[in-house]
């Protein structure tokens, strides 16, 4: 219903999109707390060092962070989203883990033509039909890191594989990206996204006798499970893999030397060469007196991305096209080397094999193995018509 | 015995509100708030279903842990109606009236035959089995809930916008208010309040006790059905916690705080509570231990609630 | 196919013993003094941070384990002689929704203290591994859980069937006007139950910390369980608790273990793990529903 106000506020927006804007509002809904909430905190920490280390500023900008916590509730996620859109008129919103909840947010973001550059979730429907020139993944499409390790279960030669994933979008995502490079036998077993208590899913494991166990349990869940699988003895009998989220950071110093040995897929590893990335290691370690996670190295690109952005268009945020030009061009350097985003905004890069063993200084953690990928796409992007 | 008897200036002051209300969007886009409209509209709905809860707790005298159930189902049915392609309004809200109060029919069949902390048992029983029915059900989104990508219209006029949404909400209140107006001092409303007061006499006094209380029931939960209808087109999802028992929980707290067995109880109940929620959370972000301590003064010392300091319930 | 039969039996006892600790408590609160207490499971909450915490601090599960008991029985003091006294003599909303705000501040105060997210509890690292029983592999530390839920059923039978003060608890839950005419001093009484009650929750909070997770609002979910199962026992009835423990313990077990299995012969993997489970619930209530209508009394009357 135009009224002469509407028609007024509207004139004067249109007035101020040709300005620049005198700070930039970044909007971070993640899950910070319950069992998920380590990857939130991780990801919020890798953003805030970059902000730190920008002085505070995004492309010269002062940046204002506002924090909300979704507690894995798409619910939750909504309502906080929806303020931070409409009231506090975000420039971007970004931070969110889990893949559900994206899906829940997303619309309402897009519609209000902020972009999203997300910093974990890379749900396959956002990469190839419902794909938004509103949204970006920093980090990688879902079935990537999974696709990784099928490879790798593949090339193994084992023959027979059951595969624990939460039955949510991430984890089908992560069922199609692992058979999509392992052909062999596989049994599927899904779990309630948050469940803590695996004694159920063990007990039929242990009947089921499978070669190999491809679990995808980020987080919390993650580390009962491996805590559980060691307690039952299936260790001793069953090879485990898992992408890099079930193996990182959070998930060792949880459960400790029980993971040595263990194969996982990561599109990064705290001990590349690159220059960005000892920064990037050397600083969190000291900030936050821990080593950084692959969710850590994600929030960190997030804010460069922005920082490079708004930087592009020297402001200028009400322009949506150009922002979303400076966005796609990528001119930023990430802690993992390089990378080109995809016509459908998801990253095209190397994926990497990792082992948990002990480092130079005795700490059981990840090292690199080698490549499993060179620049490698998603399997979506043929099906999205973005522009 | 204590009926309830409206305080005079209680009209007028109804009246002047409502029209403050009628002003409220325009007021809060001047000032640049317009996020506050769809904040005022929450409100509204959860007066709705607080003042629902009133009828059935307040003059029923029913302590039902359960009547989120109702409130989630309503909610559900406009989901699946917008999954289903019906978007008018003039279908949707009779529809989830209808089909929550139904099943608050059929729930109230079942659990009015107990009495006491059974009655509370039950409820909360049923309660749960409905939550896990739709947590069951993929095809109505399970965990994550249902979503409303685009909100209905009614009668014509779309509820995207959010003042639209407001006034039908604003209106659906007025109506639901007067109506519980009118039963309150109607032969309805004083049988209810007599058999919330005293069981044994009315039986013996030969009123169909067991039919008055399931109209009772029956009739809050058909109106909770329309607050959960009006709320998922707000947030465009209708999402299985609407169906816990922490979300009855949530609604008996309003009702308490507003003032239990009083026409305004639920609706003053919900506009303090969100209120507080929404200008505590940016101050102390643990606000919620302040509203714990205030509930349980409220308990201990003024278990009539805020609304009792306004109107009086009369001998 | 016996092994695994077997698994899952132990996993069933497991859950359902560790039920029964929670119920035990709650049914003779609720059985004596006639109180409804929604706050049980943040005293669960509460007593699974104690634990935690202290575990953290002395670099010792079983010391932490203890420590947190202790703590938490102290708190179930403050709260009885503050609190719980003024709610015996209210009606029943009024004890909800007091309960209801401990809930509010509990979470919140856990919340403030410790942080969002959850904290970390390790079993003892000597019972972290498997040992072997009828030809298979079984964690050693959930039998250990077993063993204690079965020590705590057999002490609670012995204190209530065979000692004196066992015998004024149950005069208790049977006619309190009675027993307090009888001379008993019922107000030491009740502080008694309450108190046990609470080191009960916090041994089970304890005990489950390793397993699940120890987090704000662990406790809600775990506390609906815990009424179905004295609704379904009779409430203030320990007999009756144990029964509907295993019971419930059982259903819940064969929801996540078989029923999943049996419906992936109709449906697709990932629509039978939700649905095994939640039917499995729906199961569990239905009978609650079913007892309060035909048998309000529960399966062992302890009322007389």
């Amino acid at each position: 219903m135009p009224t002469r106000l509407t028609v007024l506020a509207a004139a004067l927006m249109l007035a101020g999109s040709v300005h620049a804007a005198d700070k930039v509002k970044v909007g971070f809904v993640s899950t910070l707390s319950g069992p998920g909430a380590g990857l939130g905190v991780d990801i919020r920490d890798g953003f805030n060092l970059a902000v730190k280390q920008l002085n505070g500023k995004l492309g010269g900008l002062p940046a204002e962070v506002l924090i909300a916590d979704d507690q894995q509730s798409p619910d939750v996620a909504k309502q906080a989203t929806d303020k931070l859109l409409k009231r506090d008129k975000v420039d971007f919103m970004t931070g969110v883990v889990f893949s559900n909840i994206m899906l829940a947010v997303g619309p309402a973001v897009f519609q209000n033509q902020t972009f999203y550059i997300s910093a974990n979730a890379g749900p396959s429907q956002y990469a190839g039909e419902q794909c938004n020139p509103f949204f970006f993944n920093v980090a990688w499409q879902n079935d990537n890191l999974h696709e990784a390790v099928g490879k790798v279960v593949q090339d193994k030669g084992f023959k027979n594989v059951m595969i624990v994933t939460p039955n949510y979008p991430g984890g089908k995502d992560a069922v199609s990206g692992f058979k999509r490079f392992y052909k062999g036998q596989t049994e599927e077993m899904y779990t309630k996204l948050g469940q803590l208590d695996y004694a159920a899913e063990l007990a039929q494991i242990r009947a089921a006798k499978p070669d190999a166990l491809f679990f995808f349990l980020p987080g919390g869940m993650g580390i009962n499970f491996v805590k559980q699988f060691v307690a039952s003895g299936l260790s001793q009998q069953t090879q485990l893999f898992a992408p890099g989220f079930s193996a990182d950071e959070d998930v060792i110093k949880a459960v400790g030397a029980p993971m040595m040995g263990m194969f996982n897929s990561s599109h990064w590893a705290h001990d590349m060469e690159n220059a960005e990335n000892k920064r990037f290691v050397a600083e969190f370690e000291k900030e936050y007196k821990r080593l950084p996670s692959l969710y850590a190295s994600q929030g960190y690109d997030a804010a460069l991305m922005m920082d490079a952005a708004v930087r592009d268009v020297k402001g200028n945020l009400g322009d949506k096209k150009a922002l979303q030009k400076a966005l796609e061009a990528k001119r930023f350097k990430s802690v993992r080397g390089d990378f080109k985003f995809n016509s459908n905004h998801y990253p095209v890069q190397n994926y990497y094999l990792r082992a948990i063993g002990k480092d130079a200084q005795g700490r059981v953690t990840n090292k690199t193995m080698g490549t499993i990928f060179t620049n490698h796409a998603d399997a979506y992007v043929a099906q999205c018509k973005m522009k | 015995m204590a009926f309830y008897r409206p305080a005079r200036w209680q009209k007028p002051v109804a009246v002047v509100v409502l029209a403050a209300l009628l002003a409220l969007p325009s007021l809060l886009e001047i000032l640049d708030q317009g996020y506050y409209i769809g904040f005022a509209t929450r409100v509204l709905i959860f007066a709705l279903a607080a003042s629902s809860l009133n009828l059935v707790l307040g003059f029923g005298g029913m302590v039902s842990l359960g009547h989120a159930a109702f409130f989630g189902v309503g909610a559900y049915v406009a989901a699946i109606c917008h999954q289903a392609g019906i978007n008018e309004g003039l279908l949707v809200l009779p529809l989830a009236m209808a089909v929550a109060g139904l099943f608050a029919l059929a729930v109230g069949a079942v659990s009015l035959r107990t009495r006491g902390v059974y009655f509370i048992m039950i409820t909360l029983a049923f309660a749960q089995m409905t939550y896990y029915l739709f947590v069951s059900a993929s095809m109505w989104g399970g965990d994550d809930g249902l979503p409303i990508y685009e909100r209905m219209h009614l009668a014509g006029i779309s509820l995207a916008g959010d003042d639209a949404l407001f006034f039908a909400t604003l209106g659906a209140l007025t109506a639901s208010m007067l109506l519980f107006s009118r039963l309150a001092q109607a032969r309805f409303g004083r049988t209810i309040q007599a058999i919330r007061e005293n069981e044994t006499r009315m039986e013996a006094l030969g009123y169909p006790v067991f039919r008055y209380r399931l109209i009772c029931f029956a009739l809050g939960g058909a109106v909770a059905g329309l607050a959960g209808a009006l709320l998922a087109n707000l947030t465009g999802l209708a999402s299985p916690n609407l169906l816990q028992w922490t979300q009855s929980g949530t609604l008996l707290v309003m009702v308490i705080i507003g003032g239990v067995g009083y026409l305004w109880g639920g609706v003053v109940g919900a506009v303090v509570l969100l209120l507080l929620e929404e200008v505590l959370l940016a101050w102390f972000d643990h606000w919620h231990i302040a509203l714990g301590l205030l509930l349980l003064a409220v308990v201990l010392f003024a278990p009539k609630g805020v609304a009792a300091l306004f109107g009086k319930r009369h001998d | 196919m016996t092994q695994l039969f077997l698994e899952q039996a132990l996993n069933g006892l497991q859950f359902g013993l560790m039920l029964f600790l929670l119920a035990a408590g709650l049914t003779l609160v609720f059985g004596i003094m006639d109180c409804i207490n929604l706050a049980h499971g943040s005293l669960y909450m509460v007593g699974a941070y104690f634990v935690a915490a202290a575990a953290q601090a002395a670099d010792s599960f079983w010391l932490g384990l203890g420590a947190g008991i202790a703590g938490t029985a102290v708190l179930g003091l403050l709260l009885e002689l503050s609190l719980f006294r003024q709610l015996y003599r209210r009606d029943h909303l009024a004890q909800v929704l007091a309960t209801f705000a401990l809930i509010l501040i509990a979470n919140e105060t856990v919340r403030l203290v410790w942080g969002p997210a959850p904290l970390l509890l390790n079993p003892p690292e000597a019972l972290a591994g498997p040992v072997e029983i009828a030809g298979f592999f079984y964690p050693a530390y959930r039998l250990v859980i077993i063993a204690f839920g079965l020590a705590v059923a057999g002490l609670l039978y012995l204190l209530v069937a065979k000692s004196r003060v066992g015998m004024w608890v149950r005069a208790g839950a049977s006619n309190r006007e009675m027993t307090e005419a009888l001379g008993i001093n019922v107000r030491g009484l009740f502080t008694a139950v309450f108190v046990f009650g609470a080191a009960l929750c916090a041994l089970a909070g304890g005990l489950l910390g390793p397993l699940l997770a120890v987090q704000v609002g662990m406790g809600e979910s775990v506390l609906i369980l815990a009424f179905v199962v004295i609704i379904i026992g009779g409430i203030g009835s320990i007999r009756g608790a144990l029964v509907g423990a295993l019971i419930v313990g059982t259903v819940d077990t064969l929801g996540r273990a078989l029923l999943p299995t049996l419906l992936r012969a109709l449906l697709p993997a990932d629509a039978a793990a939700t649905l095994g489970p939640a039917l499995a619930s729906i199961l569990i209530y239905l009978l609650m529903a079913g007892i309060l209508f035909f048998k309000p009394q529960g399966l062992f009357p302890a009322r007389a």
